[in-house]
């Protein structure tokens, strides 16, 4: 068995005439924690729907498990996904079902188990996201942040190999941040699944993470542990762990001079 | 000139890629083995959702619209004395246009827009990539049983329309303008024939529902998914549904009756 469980080799990947990633190569070593990194609107979340096979590169080639993943046929593709799952940034519960019957969706539709059988099973998920209490509620009754543990508990249900979390800590309270935090790590360790987290949340990512890879300009810029990219030798690479408003990344979108634009005395 | 050309060009070629979205999304959702165990209580839920939830609509405009068409076509048939042939009047009039139209127009209104703004929402909210990512196809599992449901639910509901409406006239038209009830139902039954007439009908009410069905999944299933994309869908359901009903309605009209 390789040692990545999934290989993204020369992609590129692009919307209408707009270039997202140019030549991209990084792989998600096993067992392991690895977080995408980068500015917003670089297309983090466009790759995790090209490792899910929701969209295809336009060239270049993703491999799960050792098998390319835009060569699938439909069944293949659809057999394949039942080991990965992924955790939506909104949590992505369906909204007629309760919390309950939520987790219990891909245990109904995959497995032949019987309604009792299901029943343990979902306990034993939502326990693990501490939510059995909520298991009555709907997914309007709960907050953000029990709405992603409640997501996360579906996410395993069907206990997969790889796990694709989307923005998992974008909008949170301190209080769910680190619980979530504590609990991706928990999980990738309990489970021994790999995780791969696409986040701008360098500090809580950082404490957890094995393997990071930071995307910019269409392609990686770097890519390694959190120590090595801590001590990156790229400005761009330092600018976006450091959070600084200018410098490679400009803080200005593109515009004309602004003392030229200022007294051309034009009527926008 | 030139410009205008390529604009024409542009949006009659993004008319037949939509054309060609529609009818993938449609085979998509219906060339599939039917998982009886686990669609039937889908397609439950969605005929009591899309159907029976449209009942009360239907019902009290069905009456309305017989009590209205009965006192509209006393006063004209009086003048002749040709009041007892109020029932074969709001009887064709209901079964081969009436029923089927408003039914298609209510329904549309009613169900086709709450069917947009649902699916639309489920994509702005991810959950139909969700099902994509759990390896559940959400045209077998979301757009299918909505589809049967209004295929199979719009036909009943123009027959109670009619049903409902053929009451009404006979409130207005015996019980107050003093019609003869044995008249009002002998000649109605004399003068409506099955085949003509009521078959007739409900070939027009499956076309309707086959069209505002089909309209209002696709609406909902390739919508932009914003709030301004939504409610964009969601007012073109209403408005193409209604516009196509009445064009096929022209058509169909034309081939089953002109002769």
């Amino acid at each position: 068995m390789s040692q990545s469980i999934v290989e993204v080799k020369d992609v590129t990947f692009s919307r209408g005439n707009r270039v997202i990633y140019k030549n991209m190569s990084f792989s998600v070593p096993r067992g392991k924690i690895t977080a995408i990194m980068g500015p917003s609107g670089i297309g983090k979340t466009t790759m995790l729907r090209l490792i899910g096979g929701q969209l295809r590169p336009d060239s270049g080639d993703i491999t799960f498990q050792g098998t390319s993943v835009p060569a699938m046929s439909r069944a293949d593709l659809y057999h394949a996904r039942k080991q990965m799952s992924m955790l939506f940034q909104s949590g992505a519960l369906f909204t007629d079902m309760s919390v309950f019957d939520n987790v219990a969706f891909p245990l109904r539709e995959h497995t032949q188990l019987s309604e009792d059988l299901i029943r343990l099973v979902v306990l034993m998920k939502l326990q693990a996201v501490g939510l059995r209490g909520a298991r009555d509620l709907m997914p309007s009754e709960l907050s953000g942040g029990m709405a992603r543990r409640a997501a996360l508990a579906r996410a395993i249900a069907l206990d997969p190999e790889l796990i694709m979390y989307d923005e998992p800590f974008a909008g949170q309270d301190p209080i769910s941040m680190g619980v979530l935090v504590r609990m991706i790590k928990s999980l990738n360790e309990v489970l021994g699944l790999s995780s791969l987290i696409v986040t701008h949340d360098v500090t809580e990512v950082l404490s957890i993470a094995d393997h990071v890879v930071i995307i910019a300009e269409q392609g990686v810029i770097g890519s390694g542990t959190p120590e090595q990219m801590l001590a990156h030798s790229s400005p761009l690479v330092q600018q976006f762990l450091q959070g600084l408003a200018d410098g490679p990344v400009p803080f200005h979108f593109n515009a004309a001079p602004y003392e030229e634009e200022l007294l051309s005395g034009g009527t926008q | 000139m030139i410009d205008l050309l390529q604009k024409l060009g542009h949006k009659t070629l993004s008319r037949f890629a939509s054309i060609g979205r529609a009818t993938q999304m449609l085979l998509g959702a219906l060339l599939n083995v039917p998982n009886l165990r686990k669609g039937t209580p889908l397609l439950i839920k969605q005929l009591y959702m899309v159907g029976h939830q449209s009942l009360l609509i239907i019902m009290v405009s069905g009456l309305f619209i017989g009590m209205v068409l009965a006192l509209q076509g006393y006063t004209v048939l009086v003048g002749y004395g040709a009041e007892d042939s109020l029932g074969p009047l709001v009887a064709l009039s209901l079964l081969r246009e009436l029923g089927p139209v408003v039914t298609a127009l209510l329904f549309a209104g009613r169900a086709g827009s709450a069917l947009t703004a649902e699916i639309g929402l489920m994509k702005a909210t991810e959950q139909l990539s969700s099902l994509e990512m759990m390896a559940v196809d959400p045209l077998k599992r979301v757009v299918a049983p909505r589809f049967w449901a209004g295929f199979i639910s719009m036909p009943l509901l123009a027959l109670i329309f009619s049903a409902v409406a053929i009451l009404g006239a006979h409130l207005v038209g015996v019980d107050w303008l003093g019609v003869d009830s044995g008249s009002f139902w002998s000649i109605m039954q004399s003068q409506v024939s099955l085949q003509q007439d009521i078959m007739n009908g409900l070939i027009k009410s499956f076309v309707f529902a086959l069209i505002v069905t089909w309209i209002a999944l696709y609406k909902g299933y390739d919508c932009i998914p914003t709030s301004e994309g939504i409610s964009k869908a969601t007012t073109e359901t209403v408005v193409h549904s209604s516009l196509a009903v009445l064009g096929f309605d022209f058509v169909l009209t034309a081939v089953m009756f002109s002769s």
